[in-house]
């Protein structure tokens, strides 16, 4: 439990920082925070098979990363487009991936990583390796074709894969309701045969206990499951949206009544951890992105010679 | 007189075929309806329906027989009182509309092509049709490779909408070898989701028509990966199917992908001639680890060439080739408009035109050097494109030609593209919206001033 008081900190402190590095003109073009939601990648994360488990998301990236033990110095330097960012700086805030922790991407086309998803679903049954791919969407996501493609394959064929219907309410500036005839997500993958399960985002402990389930249905051969994870962000869809759409009340109450760190933090006390402990967590996340900070805004900028590099893996 | 039982033209491009058997003999009574014969084109076995009712009278072509051209009289049928012949039958409708067309221009017959230098002296070569060599060369890499699969609409269980994927099952069965549903969109990003996972995926689109549904995944999620990664996500996938105009199949259904694809930093773009291209590229393509979208041509599946019989050909990638040697005239085109421009060179080497002919066969990279260096020899350029002419193959090979040899140039360069039009259906229209040999001599013979 203190691990993920530790990660979803981490998350909260190093997304804060690439908000306020933006403002300073240190980070570019769009950049999506995860502030709010960090109880969903840290709960299931905590439930896959690290090296054997596949995850893939969409342009909301960089909070996930974290939670898969990427090093924060590169992540950030990415995000400045440094050299030394995890795609060299040719990349940005929404394509990052680490084919190491498999985690496949990073991508900006909204529900595009759901076909990826059900591929690398696909490659885990081919090779038999036991593996399981976690691919996750928005509820904004949830309205695109393509996933509606990708849910029939996967329950035609049996794929491995969770899907994971991230649900913060809005997509951009479109409510749930504004946007979707059947607004109970997890209930998108009945004409398929697909079981949901609709869960409390916000509860890091809840995530936990939903991903074991879907894991075991996944991994008992019977094809796919979707969870929707009911959950909000607090800053807006990116960071250049002034988000109108929603009243500060609604934030502050979603932050008073249901912050996932906050709740964490209570079942903590009530475990008898000492604030001294948390406190002392809370300090070396500070450094680690402060460190994160400096390092991103020290790295040099790519070489120009990487304009042409990797555009091809071989030479024809 | 009886009715004339013709044989039947079972799809838009079929020529010919066999007469596989007979399900009546002379003497029946047959109604409208009942089935007469089952006749083999090159991509399926259809039964034959009989329109008239009647008595069989004479059987004319005997089963088994092969190469029945279409209208040849297969049977008479004493028709009831002795009426005049009516129309032919008809043919029972194609199983599947988008497995049918086909398209009716006459294979031409040309001059032995330059051969492959790479190759031995001496070498075996076997008549092949390009539908053939696309099989063989999955079947291979699939032997060599178990991460290789292919996927798509039709191609396991049917055998393939255009029979390109024939015997794969059987051989590699369904794990493999995969039916998807109706669904490009889903499955191109299942497929470059699996080569992400570090499969070899082969995609088949039963046309790049269809593939319009997938293009983002062509371009955003495979092509993108490598360079936005930094180098550390590969994505390496061929994207296949028939690309182009095929026969009376009006515009939804004729176009020519090829300059579209070529645009796009970070894919291979491979669009074969001939059945040893066709062959030795796609293998080539299955290797690459990068992605390939690779254009094939309805018009040519049938087509038989020469294919050499050696272990594993394999041809570069981004290297053209000189199809005909000549020093008055460069043409330079690929896929099906190579055969034309090899049609043109004949009709300009009786006029006293000595044309090069070059094949492109990659469009992505392209192999530009060759072109030029042609061009030193000959100052002339055609390039011949089936394929409309704004911001085209044509109009691409015409500015590095500007660029790179405004000094060899005694003409301007000429473009023999499409009409500037949506592909009609009507046959004298569409005759006219697409390129042909006649225009290719005009244009070589316009830049020689002749």
């Amino acid at each position: 439990m203190l691990e993920f008081y530790r990660q979803m900190v981490l998350i909260r402190r190093f997304e804060e920082k690439a908000g306020q590095l933006y403002g300073l003109g240190l980070i570019g073009g769009f950049c999506h925070l995860y502030i709010g939601q960090e109880a969903v990648a840290v709960g299931i994360q905590s439930a896959l098979k690290p090296g054997k488990d596949s995850v893939i998301t969409g342009y909301r990236d960089h909070g996930h990363m974290l939670a898969y033990g990427i090093d924060p110095n590169v992540i950030m330097a990415e995000l400045t487009g440094r050299e030394a960012g995890i795609s060299r700086g040719k990349g940005g805030s929404m394509h990052m991936f680490s084919v190491e922790h498999k985690f496949f991407g990073g991508h900006g086309i909204v529900g595009a990583q759901v076909s990826l998803g059900a591929g690398l679903g696909f490659a885990h049954k081919y090779n038999g390796d036991g593996g399981v791919c976690v691919a996750y969407f928005g509820d904004g996501a949830a309205n695109q074709g393509q996933v509606y493609e990708s849910f029939n394959m996967a329950e035609l064929w049996k794929l491995p894969i969770i899907f994971v219907i991230e649900n913060n309410q809005y997509a951009m500036g479109t409510s749930v309701n504004r946007s979707s005839a059947e607004d109970q997500l997890y209930r998108r993958g009945e004409s398929f045969r697909i079981p949901g399960i609709q869960v409390n985002g916000m509860d890091v402990l809840a995530v936990r206990g939903a991903t074991e389930e879907a894991l075991k249905w996944v991994q008992g051969g019977n094809g796919p499951i979707l969870l929707e994870m009911k959950t909000y962000r607090y800053r807006g869809h990116s960071m250049s949206d002034p988000a109108k759409y929603r009243s500060r009340e609604e934030v502050q109450a979603m932050r008073d009544k249901s912050d996932p760190i906050e709740g964490v933090k209570a079942y903590l006390a009530a475990q008898g951890v000492g604030e001294d402990e948390l406190k002392k967590i809370d300090q070396d996340i500070r450094k680690i992105v402060s460190e994160a900070a400096d390092f991103a805004e020290t790295s040099p900028e790519p070489d120009m010679a990487e304009l042409y590099t990797d555009v091809l893996v071989e030479q024809y | 007189m009886g009715i004339a039982i013709k044989m039947p033209a079972l799809s838009p491009t079929m020529e010919e075929g066999t007469l596989a058997k007979w399900l009546v003999k002379e003497g029946d009574d047959v109604r409208s309806g009942d089935i007469l014969a089952e006749i083999e084109t090159d991509k399926a076995t259809m039964e034959f329906e009989a329109v008239d009712e009647g008595k069989i009278g004479k059987i004319m072509i005997a089963e088994g027989t092969e190469g029945v051209k279409v209208g040849t009289v297969i049977a008479e049928m004493a028709g009831e009182g002795g009426e005049e012949a009516a129309p032919a039958p008809k043919a029972a409708a194609p199983a599947k509309a988008e497995a049918a067309p086909e398209a009716p221009k006459k294979p031409v017959a040309v001059k032995a092509t330059v051969a492959d230098p790479s190759l031995p002296a001496g070498t075996e070569y076997v008549k092949t049709t390009v539908r053939e060599a696309l099989r063989d060369a999955m079947a291979e890499e699939m032997r060599s490779d178990e991460r290789v699969f292919v996927i798509g609409e039709e191609v396991a269980e049917y055998q393939g909408a255009y029979k390109v994927t024939q015997g794969l099952l059987d051989e590699f069965g369904a794990k493999r070898v995969i039916d998807t549903p109706i669904t490009e969109y889903g499955f191109a990003g299942i497929g470059t989701g699996a080569a992400m996972g570090g499969l070899r995926p082969i995609v088949e689109f039963m046309t790049f028509n269809f593939a319009m549904q997938a293009i983002d995944h062509i371009i955003n999620s495979a092509a993108k990966t490598n360079y936005m990664s930094g180098g550390q996500m590969r994505c390496p996938i061929v994207f296949r199917g028939p690309n182009g105009a095929a026969s009376r199949v009006g515009a939804q259904h004729s176009q020519n992908y090829a300059p579209w694809y070529a645009a796009v930093p970070g894919l291979i773009v491979i669009a074969p001639y001939d059945a040893a291209d066709a062959k030795g590229l796609l293998k080539a393509a299955i290797r690459s680890q990068d992605p390939v979208v690779f254009l094939e041509n309805e018009l040519l599946y049938g087509r038989s060439f020469d294919v050499p019989k050696v272990d594993d050909y394999i041809l570069p990638i981004g290297k053209a080739r000189i199809m005909r040697s000549g020093s008055d005239v460069t043409l330079v085109s690929y896929s099906i408009g190579v055969g034309l421009a090899l049609e043109a060179a004949e009709t300009l080497a009786a006029e006293g035109i000595d044309a090069e002919v070059i094949d492109l066969r990659t469009l992505r990279p392209l192999d530009t050097a060759t072109v030029l260096e042609s061009l030193k020899k000959t100052n002339r350029l055609v390039v011949v494109e089936e394929g409309w002419p704004t911001c085209s193959i044509a109009s691409e090979i015409a500015a590095v030609v500007m660029e790179q040899g405004f000094d060899d140039l005694d003409a301007p360069v000429l473009r023999v593209t499409n009409e500037d039009v949506p592909l009609p259906y009507a046959a004298n229209l569409e005759k006219a919206a697409l390129i042909d040999a006649a225009r290719v001599v005009a244009a070589a013979k316009k830049v020689c001033y002749k």
